[in-house]
């Protein structure tokens, strides 16, 4: 059924579609409504699941790893410093390999204080060994969610995944969405069969020490099941795709890349803006494309790789910055080609940056600036901040 | 594409407002798109919301800048916000307020006026009270009256489905401002308009 919801109800319906057994969650502005819709389900009865209130989001995230080292499927959201809160918490959902699932609304990390869409909160999460998938719009926060279960508890991942949308232009934007039946989510998505459990009649350690000698290995076996995330990827979503007819482009998302000469590559609500310019430049004969980066861990490296041989300029565009470098997907995407004989001229655009509007005419600009990269093949600089207000040039003039 | 943008005050419902027209054009089979801008949540401050309508789904994540119709929620922020700032030509602005579309004209000379005593219908209904009446079901009717982009049936059903409370004051509410929303064009208009 299509119904109007904003990205936040999408967030609160899509954990009520997964049941998951223990839920907690602490509210923090802009994920606020999704602990709000949450908590009317569990008081109208229509979602069945332990609520544990807490009072901060380190406690939320150790609820979650204790209720998933029981054997449960748990669920959580937070946003930005909320987070950051966290953050010691997820290196310990990773590392007991528990298949915690979290929505994330990314919001701007303070101060100054800002409560609008920016991706540095996830960026910092970036080595917590988790999953981390962007969606592009209200539709995608629901279904990464039933997919991000699939992943996370499949034997061979068991690892914890978290889904970003971005705040206000998703959380608080009413869109319409198709609410899959339960039927078909209690189908596509069996309840969760815990590989090692905490359980009294079976005692075993978790979480002790572990010498120099074992440690190294805890490590590598992440590193595999993270590897072994990319193919599953693929395969949930061919197997979503099937069942509820939507699919997600798996690993890399390319949209009319084909035959693209130039294409622009980031993450967010940003890349559905630039959908409709690459439309828009289409019809003008212009040979450009958009490559959305739908999973930033495990990174579509190879796909990055494929898609560099076959166009002459990428653009990258981002809301975020790693501060003394670039921005980091960028500085991902340089690490992904560096290896290899591709040589493109790749640009760096920081854009949107604490919720700044992105709008068409942005990416116009965007376009053209790289049109002249990919015929010259001379990049003029690495790296632009694009629209910073210098009192005089209009934004959008490069 | 339908470009609709609110100006209120915080506590006044734009937000909702917002939803509502989505919610009501989504019933008439339109793909749509709403959300406020957030500023600081204060209950009297200037507050702005955004619906987008069109026929296909509706890509764009930015805030509107060239709005078809402008909807106005109080009529004090005329002072101190440009509400016709990109409205295109022959848009409607949606005021609420006990005067006459005439009495905009001069100031508003490339815009289509629309009023009603949304505050009024609010109070006769019971919605709010007096320093805080809830008038966006109320100016909802107002837009469905003069723009036409939407039916008064459309605007009650969605308000029955997204307002929290007082689903049938509302709806109510609505279809009184619908019937007693003034344009330029009626007021001047010797047989009376329609």
């Amino acid at each position: 059924m299509r119904k109007v919801v904003t990205g936040n109800m999408a967030a609160a319906i899509g954990a009520k579609l997964c049941k998951p057994d223990v839920i907690s969650a602490y509210p923090i502005t802009p994920q606020t409504t999704i602990v709000e819709y949450i908590a009317d389900f569990v008081a109208d009865g229509s979602l069945k699941t332990q609520y544990v209130k807490v009072e901060s989001e380190h406690s939320a995230m150790a609820a979650c790893i204790s209720a998933s080292n029981l054997g449960v499927r748990t669920f959580t959201a937070t946003s930005s410093h909320g987070l950051l809160l966290m953050h010691e918490m997820l290196g310990w959902a990773s590392g007991a390999r528990l298949p915690v699932v979290m929505v994330n609304v990314n919001r701007a990390i303070g101060p100054p204080w800002s409560v609008w869409v920016d991706h540095l909160d996830a960026i910092m999460q970036r080595d917590t060994g988790w999953i981390h998938i962007f969606a592009e719009n209200n539709q995608e926060v629901l279904d990464s969610m039933i997919m991000m279960y699939k992943i996370c508890e499949d034997h061979d991942v068991l690892l914890p995944g978290m889904i970003h949308e971005d705040a206000f232009y998703l959380s608080h934007t009413s869109e319409p969405v198709d609410i899959p039946d339960q039927s078909k989510v209690d189908e596509f998505l069996p309840k969760y069969k815990a590989l090692v459990k905490m359980d009294l009649d079976n005692p075993l350690g978790f979480g002790s020490l572990v010498m120099p000698d074992n440690y190294m290995e805890f490590r590598y076996k992440i590193a595999l099941a993270m590897d072994n995330v990319r193919e599953k990827i693929i395969e949930v979503d061919a197997d979503f795709k099937r069942l509820f007819g939507r699919s997600y482009g798996g690993m890399l998302d390319l949209y009319r890349c084909e035959d693209a000469e130039y294409v622009l590559l980031g993450a967010g609500t940003t890349a559905s803006t630039v959908r409709e310019v690459v439309d828009e430049l289409r019809e003008q004969g212009k040979k450009v494309g958009l490559a959305r980066l739908r999973v930033f861990r495990p990174f579509p490296y190879e796909e990055i790789r494929k898609l560099a041989r076959s166009v002459k300029a990428i653009g990258v565009f981002e809301r975020a910055f790693a501060f003394g470098y670039m921005g980091p997907f960028m500085a991902e995407i340089g690490g992904a080609l560096y290896n290899t004989d591709i040589r493109i001229p790749i640009k760096d655009y920081i854009i949107g940056l604490g919720g700044r509007d992105v709008r068409t005419k942005h990416i116009h600009a965007i376009f053209n600036d790289l049109e002249k990269i990919a015929n010259s093949g001379k990049l003029d600089k690495e790296l632009k901040w694009f629209g910073l207000n210098d009192g005089n040039r209009p934004e959008e003039e490069m | 594409m339908i470009e609709i943008r609110f100006h209120g005050r915080g506590g006044q419902g734009a937000q909702v407002a917002c939803k509502v027209l989505a919610d009501a054009s989504f019933r008439e089979g339109k793909e749509v798109q709403a959300f406020p801008f957030f500023g600081v949540e204060r209950r009297g401050a200037p507050v702005t919301a955004y619906t987008k309508i069109d026929d296909r789904p509706i890509r764009v994540k930015s805030q509107i800048y060239e709005p078809d119709h402008v909807v106005v929620l109080d009529e004090s922020l005329l002072k101190s916000v440009d509400v016709a700032n990109g409205l295109k030509d022959g848009g409607f602005i949606v005021i609420n307020t006990v005067k006459d579309p005439q009495d905009f004209r001069q100031r508003y000379p490339n815009a289509r006026i629309a009023t009603v005593d949304a505050t009024g219908v609010a109070m006769s209904h019971g919605l709010g009270s007096k320093i805080s009446p809830i008038v966006n079901t109320s100016i909802l009717g107002a837009l469905a009256k003069a723009s036409g982009i939407v039916t008064i049936d459309s605007i009650q059903a969605a308000i029955r489905e997204v307002t929290p409370r007082n689903k049938e004051e509302n709806a109510r509410a609505s279809l009184d401002a619908y019937n007693n929303t003034r344009t330029w064009e009626d007021t001047n208009d010797p047989s009376g308009g329609n």
